[in-house]
Formats: structure tokens, sequence, C-alpha cells
């Protein structure tokens, strides 16, 4: 019986879908027959990205042959069971999706095969085995293996959503093939890219020089007076380093947490003139790498600084060396991160329903009352977030100690130096990255303890039309009072930043000079050869920009998906999921950093030395901004949107694509630039990563610093500022706007 | 199409959210071309079961066929199914033609093709010439109609609705019901309509299925549903009913002598035996006499309420408390005053005890 209105298609459709589920379990059987017969088993040295293995000796030379291969010809009998693993799915492909077989298929062949190829991996490593304990076991071995390559990274990839097709084709998230798989995938990665290097760092804590396990030196290590000394407290010594941390950290959540109100309440709560002059003000510090602040204070307030040059010579003061410890160091940090307390509070006091405080005051509150009782305790979970960040960055920040610190010295640039100092002391350093974890981890969940269970959910679906009530008045005096010395110093550390660069040599030949600009930025034109890039700084600008331009849609790109698969998606151990993802967001940036050297300078992923290891860094920096950006953004749009997209006959992913990426442009817009412009600035994971062939821009800048050269370093700083407005307009050009027929996007939130 | 004429079956369909079971052990099967409406109070789990059927939500247990084939674990876009959303679900960003067309791209159709039978979608829901606008240019009833044509174009094996009248204002409801059903008929279309409206569900059913916390209270068309309810639940749910106690006095071929009270009248027996049994009374088969006549129960109006074309009143009775409508608006009792009542044939019906 068809309906006579309409022809007969509709009876192609749903045999049709068969054709195309399988299309999805070809691909990927397809690709990882192709990395295993095909492609390099293994890493060449030459980096990711070179290909001169095709010319230099593949299929047959040892390094470069592929995996059937290195089984066939290298002795490498251990790869047997990848084919087998491979075999395994072949009669899914012939199988209809909801037999038993086809589903133990690949549950199997994915699942076995997964596991095997990282347990090999490990077990067998560049120098034997993996473990010494192996060794005792079986005796030496003269067999090793490089890193992973194309061919095994593909036949990985294969096996992971041939898995994931498993359990779907058994009714896992909805029977979603997509979707399993992405949750798969990022599961995966954060494992790979977070858990794996914390772990090596709790593991090589553990370890001493010899490389064996020895727990009283790791108890001696982590107890030492150096960490924990309170000797300050009663004496002229100073204290330990993670009680430096400690209160540093302290001091700089609450000040950015406080600042950052003050300015959300002043920009969306008073009829203050010039709002948009103080949001980009605000941005500004975003888009300068932390330490660039830092030197800038050097130059106004430092010994040969500009104020107490002119304070010399106006009123005869001797200049101190004041802005050296403490001090300078809160004061640059709070001026690096109040614009991120500030970014996180907005949309919070913003988001506090009009309606529940109009409800108080027909209740009889006063504005006071109705601040202090109502919105005040709505904005908890914004106040303890910006708490957090502020907390966390300054932690973790590098930069600003190391220009500033003098003789305070605090846990993450002990760390530094426990590796890159004369010592390389890695076992150290894991002890002093363990504290400072300790310190993060602990301050995250004291935030979830308090925040509780409560809802603050205060935007609903439903229309509410109501106004903000005005700010009392003795709380708008507090803001202007807090946020206006705070406008003023950033002009001034900014007017620095712009005219520094011009300026030869602070505190003793102050003639305008495009010297340094010419030093790191000249170009040449040569007959013979073209362009010649000759300034000092080229070679890490281009890296930067290009490390950065590859890893921020990467970030957007992973962090949606993982937004995506929180807001939308049921399903067993979500919880667990949510909480690990966020927890990578605890984890500061020197502790990555370390875990990174100590995890991938080793089969069997072993990328130390590479871009990849940055753009990796970054990736996994960065996600969890990308993820609450894009939790937010996916909370308001209706579920049923994406459910009418499915059942109109979409998959996940042409759902995800059509339905609600176009839906999120704002959402993406921030994205990309958080991310580009996070990889343009990040100095505390990068320190650890860069390398001759792969130099960043922060670390050369940091470089230029630590030899005294402060123009150089101004300069190059001011062209990262410029270029990085210049993408934000880009990114912004490119995504742009989504049409919805009634009032414009929201503006840029970061 | 297929070789059956079941569009739709559950069979021992179980949904649990933890140890909450939305929905308890279904079996039920849907004729193919009908229209079923699941009915039910908020939270019965008729929206869980019609989602199940869409595949956006997983059984627990039990087996979902659709069109004769098992689709028990296949996604929503594997299933043969679409569905009209109680928000409607347009895409803000797209036009209508490009909300409609939506489906249709995703099957193997030529551009062509997908465009002549979006065109063909507008029209059969009056909405030619407005493919070029956004949804947020369409009032409430335009883009509930687009929903619909979004849904139908795609001719699929089952249409659902999900409470798709409630975002609309009275008047209009009653209009819009016409139209699904005229369409529905029209093209002959499986259809599952979810509801919580009785006289929605009456309006438009071939076939109603009543739910009640997670099971199937009862199962019928309109007319066995509101005539012969089998529970006081269906019976109180379907159109209002007072329940009242009585006595089964005899059995007589397919009827019963019953006791109400003390008025006595013969009912169609269902199955029960003599004893204690339950009457549900619709209110419009409560007739009002003046006291002091022969046949009926004294009664005393304790309320009553002129509404213009009936008088609704609230009665107290020897059964109870008894709420009735009376269309004779020109004799309005006063609270206070004595009646005595009897009972039509027709509006009152034996009931299972629950």
């Amino acid at each position: 019986m068809t309906p006579p209105a309409l022809s007969p298609e509709a009876s192609q459709g749903f045999s049709g879908n068969f054709r195309k589920s399988s299309y999805s379990l070809k691909l990927w059987l397809g690709i990882a027959w192709v990395g295993f017969l095909t492609l390099p088993w293994y890493a060449a040295y030459d980096g990711f990205w070179s290909f001169i293995w095709i010319t230099d000796g593949y299929p047959a030379f040892d390094e470069y042959s592929p995996g059937i291969l290195q089984i066939t010809m290298h002795q490498r009998w251990w790869l047997w069971p990848v084919a087998l693993s491979l075999l395994v799915p072949l009669p899914a492909l012939f199988l209809p999706r909801t037999d038993p077989r086809h589903i133990a298929a690949l549950l199997l062949g994915g699942g076995f095969g997964f596991a095997y190829m990282f347990a090999q991996g490990f077990i067998l490593g560049l120098h034997g085995w993996g473990w010494v304990f192996l060794g005792d076991l079986f005796g030496s071995t003269t067999q090793t293996q490089m890193g992973l390559g194309y061919g095994a990274l593909l036949v990985c990839a294969g096996f992971l959503f041939l898995f994931t097709q498993g359990l779907a084709a058994r009714g896992a998230i909805k029977g979603d093939i997509f979707v399993s798989g992405s949750i798969g995938l990022s599961i995966a990665m954060v494992t790979a890219f977070v858990f794996f290097p914390v772990g090596k760092i709790l593991i090589n804590a553990l370890k001493n020089d010899e490389g064996e396990y020895v727990f009283s030196l790791f108890l001696k290590n982590i107890s030492s007076n150096n960490i924990w000394s309170l000797a300050c407290l009663n004496s002229e010594f100073s204290c330990g380093v993670a009680w430096n941390s400690l209160w540093m950290g302290v001091l700089v959540g609450l000040a950015t947490t406080v600042l950052g109100l003050a300015f959300a309440l002043l920009v969306t709560r008073t009829g203050m003139q010039a709002k948009g002059f103080v949001r980009t003000i605000s941005l500004l510090p975003i888009i300068t790498p932390p330490f660039v602040i830092g030197l800038a204070l050097i130059l106004l307030f430092g010994r040969a600084g500009a104020v107490n040059a002119f304070l010399e010579w106006a009123f005869d003061i001797t200049p101190t060396r004041w802005i050296y410890g403490l001090t300078g160091i809160l004061i640059a940090q709070i001026l690096a991160f109040t614009p991120i307390a500030f970014l996180v509070l907005i949309g919070v006091v913003e988001g506090v329903s009009p309606s529940m405080e109009e409800a108080a005051q027909t209740l009889h509150a006063s504005p006071w009352q109705t601040f202090w009782t109502v919105s005040l305790p709505l904005m908890r979970p914004g106040l303890a977030n910006a708490f957090l960040l502020g907390f966390i960055e300054s932690l973790a920040d590098f930069g600003n100690p190391l220009v500033l610190g003098g003789q305070y010295e605090v846990l993450s640039t002990q760390i530094f130096f426990a590796i890159a100092g004369a010592q390389g002391d890695l076992g150290m350093a894991a002890v002093l990255a363990i504290v400072l974890l300790m310190f993060t981890l602990s301050a995250f969940y004291a935030q979830r303890r308090w925040l509780g269970k409560k809802s603050y959910a205060t935007v609903t679906g439903k229309g509410d039309a109501g106004m903000h009530v005005m700010l009392p008045k003795r709380v708008a005096w507090g803001a202007y009072l807090t946020a206006m010395p705070f406008i003023a110093l950033s002009l001034v550390v900014y007017g620095m930043i712009l005219f520094g660069g011009f300026v030869e040599t602070w505190g003793y030949k102050h003639n305008f000079t495009f010297k340094h600009y010419i030093d790191e930025f000249s170009i040449h034109w040569s007959e013979q050869y073209g362009i010649i890039w000759d300034g000092a700084a080229w070679n890490s600008f281009w890296t930067t920009l290009q490390i950065s331009a590859i890893s921020a849609p990467l970030t957007a790109g992973l962090g949606l998906l993982t937004a995506y698969i929180l807001v939308r998606q049921k399903f067993w151990g979500k919880d667990v999921f949510e909480f690990l993802t966020m927890l990578s967001f605890a984890v500061p940036g020197t502790v990555i950093g370390v875990g990174y050297i100590l995890a991938f300078n080793v089969p069997p992923i072993e990328i130390t030395g590479t871009g990849v290891i940055l753009v990796v860094c970054f990736i996994f920096r960065n996600m969890p901004t990308g993820i609450r950006a894009g939790i937010a953004a996916m909370s308001q749009l209706d579920p049923s949107l994406d459910e009418a997209s499915l059942t109109l006959g979409a998959r996940s992913f042409t759902t995800l694509r059509r339905v609600l990426l176009p839906l999120l442009r704002p959402a993406i817009i921030a994205a990309l630039v958080f991310s580009f412009v996070r990889a343009m600035t990040a100095i505390s994971a990068v320190i650890f990563l860069v390398s001759a062939d792969y130099d960043m821009a922060t670390s050369y800048i940091l470089g230029r610093v630590e030899f005294g050269d402060y123009g150089l370093a101004i300069a190059y700083s001011s062209v990262l500022i410029l270029v990085m407005l210049g993408a934000i307009a880009l990114i912004q050009l490119a995504v742009g706007k989504r049409e919805l027929g009634r009032r414009d996007s929201e503006p840029l939130a970061i | 199409m297929g070789n059956t004429e079941t569009a739709v079956e559950f069979r021992n369909v179980t949904k649990a959210y933890g140890d909450v079971r939305a929905v308890r052990n279904f079996s039920f099967s849907i004729e193919r071309g009908k229209l079923v409406t699941l009915l039910g109070p908020s939270g019965c789990g008729k929206t869980t079961t019609l989602r199940l059927i869409a595949g956006l939500e997983m059984v627990t247990e039990g087996n979902i066929f659709i069109g004769g084939k098992e689709v028990t674990r296949l996604s929503a876009s594997d299933r043969d199914v679409s569905m009209v959303f109680q928000s409607y679900a347009l895409f803000p960003h797209m036009t209508v033609m490009q909300n409609v067309s939506y489906g249709l791209t995703m099957s193997r159709l030529t551009k062509a093709q997908v465009s002549e039978k979006a065109l063909e979608g507008l029209e059969l829901v009056g909405l030619t010439g407005f493919g070029g606008r956004l949804p947020s240019q369409l009032s409430g009833g335009q883009q509930q109609r687009v929903a619909v044509a979004r849904a139908l174009v795609l001719e699929p094996e089952v249409l659902l609705f999900d409470e798709p009248l409630s975002n609309l204002d009275a008047k209009l409801r009653r209009r819009v019901r016409e139209e699904i059903r005229e369409l529905q008929q029209k093209l002959e279309l499986t259809t599952v309509y979810v509801t919580h409206d009785q006289e929605e569900a009456l309006a438009v059913s071939d076939r109603i299925i009543v739910m009640n916390e997670a099971v199937i209270a009862q199962e019928g068309t309109p007319r066995q549903l509101y005539e012969e309810p089998d529970s006081l639940f269906v019976a109180d749910f379907i159109g209002d009913a007072n329940l009242a106690k009585a006595e089964l006095v005899q059995l007589d071929g397919k009827e019963a002598e019953v006791n109400i009270g003390g008025f006595t009248m013969r009912l169609p027996h269902r199955g029960l035996a003599s004893g204690a049994v339950n009457v549900a009374i619709r209110p419009q088969a409560i007739l009002l006499q003046s006291s002091g006549e022969q046949t009926g129960i004294p009664g005393t109006i304790q309320k009553a309420i002129y509404l213009g074309n009936h008088i609704e009143y609230t009665i107290d009775s020897p059964v109870g408390e008894l709420f009735m409508i009376d269309n004779q608006v020109d004799q309005l009792q006063p609270s206070g005053s004595k009646v005595t009542i009897s009972f039509l044939r027709r509006g009152v019906s034996l009931v299972r005890a629950d």
C-alpha cells in the first residue's frame, strides 16, 4: 500500500541504510589494511612530515618497511598477532549488522588488536625490553623497535574504530557509529596525552638515577626542606617553594577574581561609558605572552626603569629593587590573568536571571540586599571557576617568576631548573611536579565540593524578559575604585610594550631606533636566492605561526566534539569521562611539559623534538576551554533539533555538520581564537618541548630576556600581539555569522 | 511495500533508566495506514514509547519491528520513521525549503527530485510560496505545518507526532488536528500520535492506547474506550466519569441487573459476576428530577455553576458525590435544593475494580 500521492522511493531507504552503515566498516578496515601493507610501520627519524623514506630505501629498508615486510623480511615475528587481528573482522563485511557474529568479529578483532598494539609497543622498545623486570624474566633480547609510524598509527586507528563499531552494533550509544567512534577517540587521546604523561611523572618520581624504584628516595625528596620549609615565618631564611607557590597562587586567584568581578559588574550593570574600550583593554593581556607584562614592569619599575629614573632625577630617591620578588610577580600575574576571570564572570553575571532579582525586590529587599543575598550567591559557580583558573594559571606560570622572581622561588621555576639546570635531575622535577599537581587538584576538588550538587541554572528555555537590577551605589563605587587603577596600570604597561621596542637600551640610551625590529625581522632580496629572511626571529616566528595554525582547528574540533558528546549523548561512564576531561584542565602546563618529555622521548609514541609534540601539547592544554565554550553554547540549543535531523535520516556526523555547527558559530570562533592565541602565547609547557628545529616565539623571547636584550624581546612581543589581532579578525571573517533571521549573533566571548 | 499489514510491533519492550522503568513489558502492534494515539497523563511513558519507535532511545529489553523488520538495535537515522516534534525543531538557520528538503538530500535523490518532492510537500500543507522564508518569519501554525511537511515528504513507514498541538492556541488546535487527520487519511500514512489531551485523542485516532504508570491500561477504538472502559483509570481519563459502588443483582444473558444506590438498571455485564461492582457514570448520563418522583435516588445540590450552554452541578447522593452536566439552562436548581436523580443507560458502564 504505497501512499498514492507519493512515489516508491521510501521502500529503498531501508535496505539502503544497511549499505550506508557498512561504509564506515569498509573504510576503517581498508585504512587498517593499507596501513599494514603499504606504509612504514615505524616512525622514521626525520620527523612526521618528512617524506624522505619514499626515495630512501622504501619498502625493503628496515626502518621504512611496512608491517607485513617487518614480519617477513626483518624477523619481527611478534607482529603476527596484529595481522591475525586484521583478519578477524573480515567476515563482518558479509554479515548483516544485527548478526551476533558480525558484532563478535568487530569486538574481538578491534579490541584485541588495539590492546595488543600498545602492549607490544611498551614491552619492546628502542633498547630491547621496555621494562627491566621483563629482562629478568625472559633473559636479554637483541630485538628492538622504534616508535609507531604512519602504518602502525593507521592500524591502531582502524582497530579502535572497528571496536567502537562493534559496540555500536550491539546497540551502545543508540547504535550510533559516529558517536561511539568519537567517544572512543576522545578516551584514547585523553588517556595517551594527558593520563599517560602524568602517570609517567608519578612513576619517575619513584625512580633513582639508575632507574630503580626506591620508595625511600621518593619520601626523602617529597618531604625535603627545600619544598616545605617554614623558615620564613620566624627567621630571615626563605620558606619552601611549595609554600611560596601556594601563597602566590591564592593571592593571585583572589585578586583576579575580585578584579574580574568588578569589571564584569561595571560592564553589565552600570551605565558606564566606554564599555567597548574596557572590553578591549581587558582582552589585550590575553593576547600577550604573560611574562611580557613582567618584562614591561621591569622597564617601568626596575632599577634602571623609567619610574625610578624619573624619581632619581627629580627627587634624588635612590632606586631599589622592590619589583623583584613576590610583589613583582603578583602585579604581573594579576595584570596578566584578570582578563580570564573577567571573561568567565561576565557570562555568569549576565546569566543571573533578572526575574530572580526582580522577585527579590518585590519581596521588599533593598538593592544592596538583593545583590548580597540573591545575585552574588547565584554567581558562586562563576566565582569558584574564576578563582580556580587564576590559581592554576598562577601556579603554572613560569615566565613571570623567572623574570621577576629574584630570590622568591616557586615550583614552576624550580621544576625548570631541575631539568634544564646543571644537575638534570628528572626525579626531582617529577617530585616537584607532583607537589604542584597536588595543589591544583586539591583546588579543583575543593571547588567541586564547594559548589556541591546545588543547581545554579538560571538560564532556562523560557523567555525571561526582566531587567537586571542596577548595582547598589556602594558596590558600584567599590567596582570603580578597584577597576580604575588596574586600567591605568594596563595602559601604562601596554604603552611600554608598544614604545619599548623603539628605544635602544632602557635606562641608558633612550634614543628612538628601529634597530630591534631590523635585527629581528629584516628581509633581504638577493638576485641569487630570492627573498632572504635574515632577521633572527623569522625561524621561531614561522614555526609559531605554523604550529598555532595547525593546532587551533584541531583543538577547537576535538573540544567541540567532546562538548557534543558530553551535552548530547548518554552512555555508561559518562560522569567519569566528564570528570577526566575537566581534570586535564587542572594539570598545570609545567607539569604537562615535564610529563611529555618523560613519556614521549621513547617508543611507542616517540615525538620529542618534533613539531608534533608541540601541536599535541597545545591541543590537550587548550581543549578544556574549547569544551566549555562548546558546552555553554550547545546547552542553549534545543536537543530536538538534532533529534529531528536524526529521524529525517541524517547521520549524527551530518547532523553535527549541517545543523549544530552552523548554529554554534560564535562558540567555534571563541574556541578557534582562544586556542590560536594560547598556542602563540604559551610558555609554561612549551619551554620543555622546544627544540632547535622547532623553537617557539615565546621561548625565543624569554631567551632574549635572559640575555638582557629587553628591547629585542619587547619589539618581538609587540609584533606577536599585532599578528594575533590580525589573526582574530581573520578567523571571525572566515567562520562568519549565523543567520537566524532575528537578532545578530552574540558578541565574541572567549 | 512489505508483505505485512503490521507497520509497528513492540514485543515485551521494557525501557529502564537506572531503577526507574519508564516502559514496562510493552506489547502492541499498529496496523498499516492507521493513526494510533498514545494517550496518558504526563510521566506515563508515552513519549518514551514514541522515542523508542524513532530510535532516539534504545530498549532495555524486548524487540521492536518496523515494517516487519527488526530495528531494535538500529539508530534513528537507520530507521524508516520521521517525527514531528513538540517544539517543531525547525532548523532556525535554514529556509523553509531547506528544512523540508533536508531529509530528502540524505537519500539518493537528484537535486531535481529533491526540490520537486519538497515543493509537493509544501503544497500538501498549503504553504506554497513560503519556501524562501526563515522559520522565525512564520506564525506558530505555519511553523507546525512546515514540521509536518518536512516529516512526510520522506514517505516514512511510520510518521510520529509528539504532542504536536501543544504550542498552538485553543482555536487553532482544533483546525490543525483536523488537517493532520485529513492528510493522514488521504496519504494512508501509518501514524503514531502522542497526546495527553483525551479530546484530541478521540478526535483524530483510529485506535487509542491508554497508558498509565509505564503500562498499557487499555487499547481500543475511541468508542470502545469511552463506552466500555476496562478500569476506573480509563473511565476517568477518557471523558469525565463519576465512580460509584453498585451491586450486580443478577445476570441475564449478556446483560445484568445492577443496583446503584437503590436505582435499578440493566447494563451489559462485561464478564463480571454478581456481587459488589464499580460503575462509571458519565456526567451527561445523570438526569435531574424534581424531588418526590418515584424512580430515582434522592440527592442534594451542593454547588451549581452556570456556564452558558450548560450547568454543572455537584450533588450529594447515597452513592457519594456526583458531578453532572445539565443542558436545561432555564431550570437552574439552587444549591441546597432536594432532587431525585436517575441514570441513562447510555453513559453508565460496569468496570472492574483496579
